[in-house]
């Protein structure tokens, strides 16, 4: 008997030490090339070398897309990743799917890791959380979209960058304009000038709580305030104002590079690559301007972007490895590192004071910009939107969008085709769910 | 006459059951699994779903984009069938006739064959380019205010283009084996009876190679339908918005990118169906008024 018992403690001894001198080995799938991808491996490298009992290895899978199609694939087969990189508008399909992940704030508590929301930055805290304000998914690349300026093109037509859309219809654009420029371009309309439209006017974007509270949720678009500013910006395309160069991302931007147009709406992340292409004036950044005559009180626009999950159905040692990994990724010096290298927002405030004591703004103020508009006073309306099928949805607006932008059909009825055929999506999503 | 025959079932059984596997497991069992999820609404992870009947196929033809993208489709089909089968032709009748360094004019000719659709759609994107491309620049010498990606027409026509284009050399290459495999003594009859090169084009060539024409159309449509997938996908970077698209495309968009697997599962069933149809009525009307020889 005791010899059985001293044999059982051997042997659990020789497995405990066993499992001590093994790492745990995690995936981590992602959507992050190029440049990007070589800055994920970074962090991940330096997860592993910072401690000897887990592993993380980093694997690109594509386009956002792409990486939440092949992440679904996984885990039907049952051989999903550990962590699994999904974007804003796959949002409500992953959260949606609960059983697919661990939420991410019950994952760090089962494993002893302290956790406050409070520490986060104001803009990025519930995007990813569900309707209690859980946080679901930790947020990763955050950014939220900031307007650059040619710092050269401004002073040559006398003018500062606007605040307001008034300001630049008045004043900035014709200066602008007789000074040889193409005013203003934007590279992602469902995204700037819809969805933080709404959030910078702290105005209703969907129905039960902007789609946060149930799946049966109807889209808000048909809103006088947005059908304003697609006039507006039909008139100034008319005008020689603005310029829509088409729905891709690149295209919008390239003519801003180039130096034809002056000011360009983009992501507070795009600020590295700008950085990096040595452009031939100099830049800067500046909110996103707002609307006086719908509001005097411009509220916070939320993040875009993507957030990690942890997908369910690991062990829990993997699990363990997991939240270890979200330890060391929001640490104020990986979010620090992170935002340096990438130009997305860090998204503790500890490591934004981090940056702020190193004098990172003082080099360069444009990368501030973001974080500053993301801490703006929240509004009932500005945490963001969780809609299904939202892929489909933004495809729908692009579509009408362009129509319009192009004289193919008229603000009023474009909006019209946009709510019917969301609501219509919205509807589809709620029996998927079901 | 003594019949050749197997005595035995299982021989010929054993020496299908490859082949038949192949087909069950690539098509059939995909297949029938596209039609039992054309009739679910489903979460994508396979947590939930909903029994909707057809009302997968109901949302699809009361949505109007939708029977526009199937309206581009025909359209697009057609032209880009008709140039590329024409084209074609009128290069092989005349690489037919040329003697002096003829291998060379022919290699030259199929060397867009080895070109893969995605590459034919980066080339398509430089010569397009909104800014710098050089058939942007032409178009607009010409008068036309050319916009790939901004406007629809502008990108519609480089989508056919492009397809036109890769798709010739294929054709070249079947109709100019068609044209010399047409015996020399049927073509110096005809040169006795008519002097005419075009007269004997139309009466004598042109039905000899009616085989060739019709097995060239059915691969054409097939093509236009389906393997231009690359080069839209390409062309418009994957962000279609407000540019034409193709039904394979628009499979693409709803089930790989949406994950609406019901949604996209209908629109591949209405595919197959199409293809069966026009696979029927190809090989039932028209084949038998063509006389392979």
């Amino acid at each position: 008997m005791n010899f059985f018992k001293l044999g059982a403690v051997a042997v659990s001894a020789v497995f405990a030490g066993q499992a001590a001198l093994a790492e745990t080995e995690i995936t981590f799938w992602h959507a992050m090339g190029g440049q990007l991808g070589e800055t994920v491996n970074q962090v991940a490298a330096g997860f592993n070398a910072s401690q000897d009992e887990y592993k993380i290895t980093p694997v690109f899978k594509g386009s956002y897309e792409e990486t939440l199609t092949a992440g679904i694939a996984a885990f039907r087969a049952g051989e999903q990743p550990n962590i699994i990189q999904v974007f804003d508008a796959g949002a409500a399909t992953v959260i949606g799917a609960q059983g697919a992940t661990i939420p991410v704030q019950d994952l760090l508590a089962d494993n002893g890791i302290d956790f406050d929301i409070n520490d986060y930055i104001a803009g990025v805290r519930y995007f990813y959380a569900d309707s209690d304000g859980k946080m679901i998914g930790m947020p990763f690349n955050s950014s939220t979209p900031i307007m650059y300026y040619n710092i050269q093109a401004l002073e040559k037509a006398g003018v500062t960058p606007p605040a307001t859309w008034e300001e630049f219809a008045n004043v900035t654009a014709p200066a602008l304009k007789e000074a040889g420029y193409i005013p203003l371009s934007q590279s992602h309309l469902p995204w700037i000038f819809t969805e933080n439209f709404f959030s910078r006017h702290n105005l209703q974007f969907a129905s039960s709580n902007n789609g946060y509270d149930s799946n049966d949720t109807q889209i808000m678009i048909n809103n006088p305030a947005i059908k304003a500013h697609f006039s507006a910006l039909v008139d100034w395309k008319e005008q020689g104002l603005f310029e829509w160069y088409g729905t891709g991302w690149g295209d919008n931007a390239k003519p801003f590079e180039d130096g034809n147009v002056a000011m360009w709406l983009g992501s507070s992340g795009s600020f590295g690559g700008l950085l990096a292409k040595d452009l031939g004036f100099d830049f800067s950044a500046t909110m996103l301007p707002y609307w006086e005559a719908v509001t005097t009180e411009p509220t916070q626009t939320f993040i875009g972007g993507a957030a990690l999950f942890a997908m369910s159905g690991q062990s829990a040692e993997e699990n363990k490895a997991a939240a270890e990994f979200f330890r060391y990724l929001t640490s104020s010096d990986t979010q620090y590192f992170w935002h340096q290298a990438t130009g997305y927002v860090p998204i503790t405030e500890a490591a934004y004071e981090a940056a702020k004591a190193d004098g990172h703004y003082e080099k360069f103020p444009a990368a501030e910009v973001g974080i500053q508009q993301l801490s703006l006073p929240a509004g009932e309306f500005t945490r963001g939107y969780r809609m299904g099928f939202y892929v489909q949805i933004r495809d729908v607006m692009n579509r009408e969008y362009g129509r319009i932008l192009t004289g193919e059909t008229d603000v009023e009825s474009g909006f019209a085709t946009i709510e019917a055929e969301s609501n219509k999506l919205l509807e589809r999503f709620a029996k998927t769910q079901g | 006459m003594k019949r050749a025959g197997f005595t035995s079932i299982w021989l010929p059984v054993a020496l299908l059951l490859p082949q038949l596997s192949i087909i069950a497991i690539f098509f059939y069992w995909p297949a029938g699994w596209a039609v039992q999820s054309s009739f679910y609404l489903q979460d994508p992870f396979g947590f939930g779903s909903t029994f909707v009947g057809f009302e997968n196929y109901t949302d699809l033809t009361a949505n109007s984009e939708y029977m526009r993208i199937a309206w581009f489709t025909v359209v697009f089909t057609a032209l880009v069938t008709f140039f590329s089968l024409s084209i074609a032709l009128l290069l092989a009748v005349k690489a037919d006739k040329v003697i002096r360094g003829a291998k060379s004019y022919r290699t030259l000719l199929m060397w867009v064959y080895a070109v893969a659709p995605p590459v034919a759609g980066f080339m398509g994107i430089m010569l397009f380019h909104q800014h710098t491309g050089p058939i942007t620049d032409f178009f607009k010498a010409l008068g036309w205010d050319y916009k790939i990606l901004v406007d629809y027409n502008s990108t519609a026509t480089a989508f056919i283009i492009v397809s036109v284009w890769k798709q010739i050399p294929v054709n070249f290459i079947f109709f100019l084996s068609g044209l010399q495999s047409i015996p020399r003594a049927v073509r110096e009859a005809a040169m006795i009876d008519n002097r005419s090169g075009v007269r004997r084009f139309w009466d004598i060539t042109f039905p000899l190679l009616a085989p060739t024409g019709f097995f060239l159309l059915i691969i054409n449509i097939t093509y236009a339908l389906f393997d231009t997938f690359g080069i839209i996908d390409t062309l418009v970077k994957g962000e279609p918005g407000n540019n034409p698209m193709t039904l394979v495309y628009k499979v693409y968009m709803d089930g790989f990118r949406g994950n609406d697997l019901g949604g996209s599962s209908a629109q591949s069933v209405i595919l197959m169906v199409l293809v069966l149809v026009l696979t029927v009525f190809q090989f039932r009307l028209i084949e038998r008024r063509i006389h392979y020889s």
